[in-house]
């Protein structure tokens, strides 16, 4: 087929295949992926029966502030890596803002602390299965965020199957927040850091075969 | 300045207006070819084939385009993608290890003499299923509208519509496997 053909053919009825608009439809995603994960929580690991008075601490809302900050940059993100030619811009010093700030707080805390009460405000009572929690929350959106980004055109497959990871992981965190009875610095620095980071290195591991175009 | 011409064309096109997008199409090939026959120096028997590989993907991604974006930047990253991946699949990384940041100077030079291609996309056309090849083939071999499509085909507007979106896909999806 000779190339201009080709375009004939493509620009043949140009204007009908515009069917819907994916944009919306990874925001649609996303929003679902995210109603999924609460779901799955409330059903399977149910919502922290004291959680009334855990909205009253500032704790609580430090470790909601972390997971959800980190939420907003990795969507800006997984907008940006779907579009062809677009800059990340300063979006990793951004999502170093949250990281910090919590490795301060923990940091604080953990000198502050006596010696022989830091192994508990580290580890806590739940450290064996937080991080796997929060991937096992991070999958719904995790799965969303992937299939519509297929209908984009990321060019670097790695670096933005990370940040669908990684937006998956900051939302199954947000969502574990509510279940979670946890609420030192140290323990969030690190059990909700890394149970983040599991679907991040999912993510960029699989971007590669699976957001091809 | 071609890139704000072409610029304008695209963005017509993208309004409904098919001679702008065809002009579009035909102006941007002729930079395509000229930016991968530098990269394909080695290759030049697949020059064309990739031309067309990434106009294909140029034409289904179109919806990625923000117009408030430069348009060197948005074509180029494309059809960088398409050599990579290309590259990638022929184990050929030595070409690309010259990080020659190419996209303000991709509307620097043009070439318009094609190559015949060696893979025929009216060919892969036949893969296709029934319902995805006869919307193609009424809608943009024929150029019926989008009524007269449906009517002939017994399908309805909009599954006609959804017919020639999931074709295109599949066609491109094709054309990357064959490799």
């Amino acid at each position: 087929m000779r190339t201009n053909e080709l375009i004939n053919m493509l620009a043949t009825g140009a204007n009908l295949e515009q069917t819907s608009d994916p944009w919306r439809r990874l925001a649609y995603a996303i929003g679902s992926g995210a109603l999924v994960s609460s779901i799955l929580m409330v059903k399977a690991i149910p919502v922290n029966p004291d959680i009334t008075n855990a909205i009253q601490l500032a704790a609580f809302w430090q470790k909601l502030g972390f997971a959800a900050a980190i939420a907003a940059v990795a969507l800006l993100m997984v907008f940006r890596l779907s579009r062809p030619g677009v800059r990340l811009g300063n979006v990793l010093p951004a999502l170093m803002v949250p990281i910090l700030a919590i490795w301060i707080l923990a940091g604080i805390a953990l000198v502050t602390a006596e010696p022989e009460a830091r192994a508990s405000l580290f580890f806590g009572n739940t450290w064996k299965v937080c991080p796997f929690l929060i991937t096992m929350l991070a999958t719904p959106v995790f799965a969303a965020s992937f299939w519509a980004m297929r209908d984009l055109a990321p060019t670097n497959l790695r670096l933005a199957g990370a940040a669908a990871g990684l937006l998956s992981g900051a939302v199954g965190a947000v969502v574990y927040c509510f279940h979670c009875p946890e609420m030192e610095a140290p323990f969030i620095a690190f059990w909700y850091l890394l149970g983040i980071l599991i679907p991040t290195v999912v993510g960029g591991l699989a971007g590669e075969k699976m957001l091809r175009w | 300045m071609s890139a704000e011409r072409l610029q304008d064309l695209l963005v017509r096109g993208l309004d409904g207006d098919s001679r702008a997008y065809h002009g579009f199409l035909s102006e941007l090939t002729g930079y395509l070819r000229s930016y991968l026959m530098r990269r394909l120096s080695s290759l030049p028997d697949d020059v064309e084939d990739l031309v067309q590989e990434s106009l294909l993907a140029i034409h289904n991604k179109r919806h990625t385009y923000d117009r408030t974006q430069p348009l060197a930047a948005w074509v180029y990253a494309i059809a960088r993608y398409k050599l990579v991946d290309f590259l990638r699949g022929r184990a050929i990384r030595d070409s690309l290890n010259t990080p020659l940041d190419e996209e303000d100077s991709f509307f620097a030079t043009s070439n318009t003499d094609a190559a015949e291609a060696r893979q025929d996309i009216m060919k892969l056309l036949d893969q296709l299923p029934e319902k995805q090849r006869m919307p193609i083939i009424h809608t943009k071999l024929d150029g019926l509208s989008v009524e007269e499509a449906a009517q002939k085909s017994g399908m309805s507007e909009s599954a006609l519509k959804v017919g020639v979106h999931r074709g295109m896909k599949a066609l491109a999806a094709l054309v990357g496997e064959r490799r």
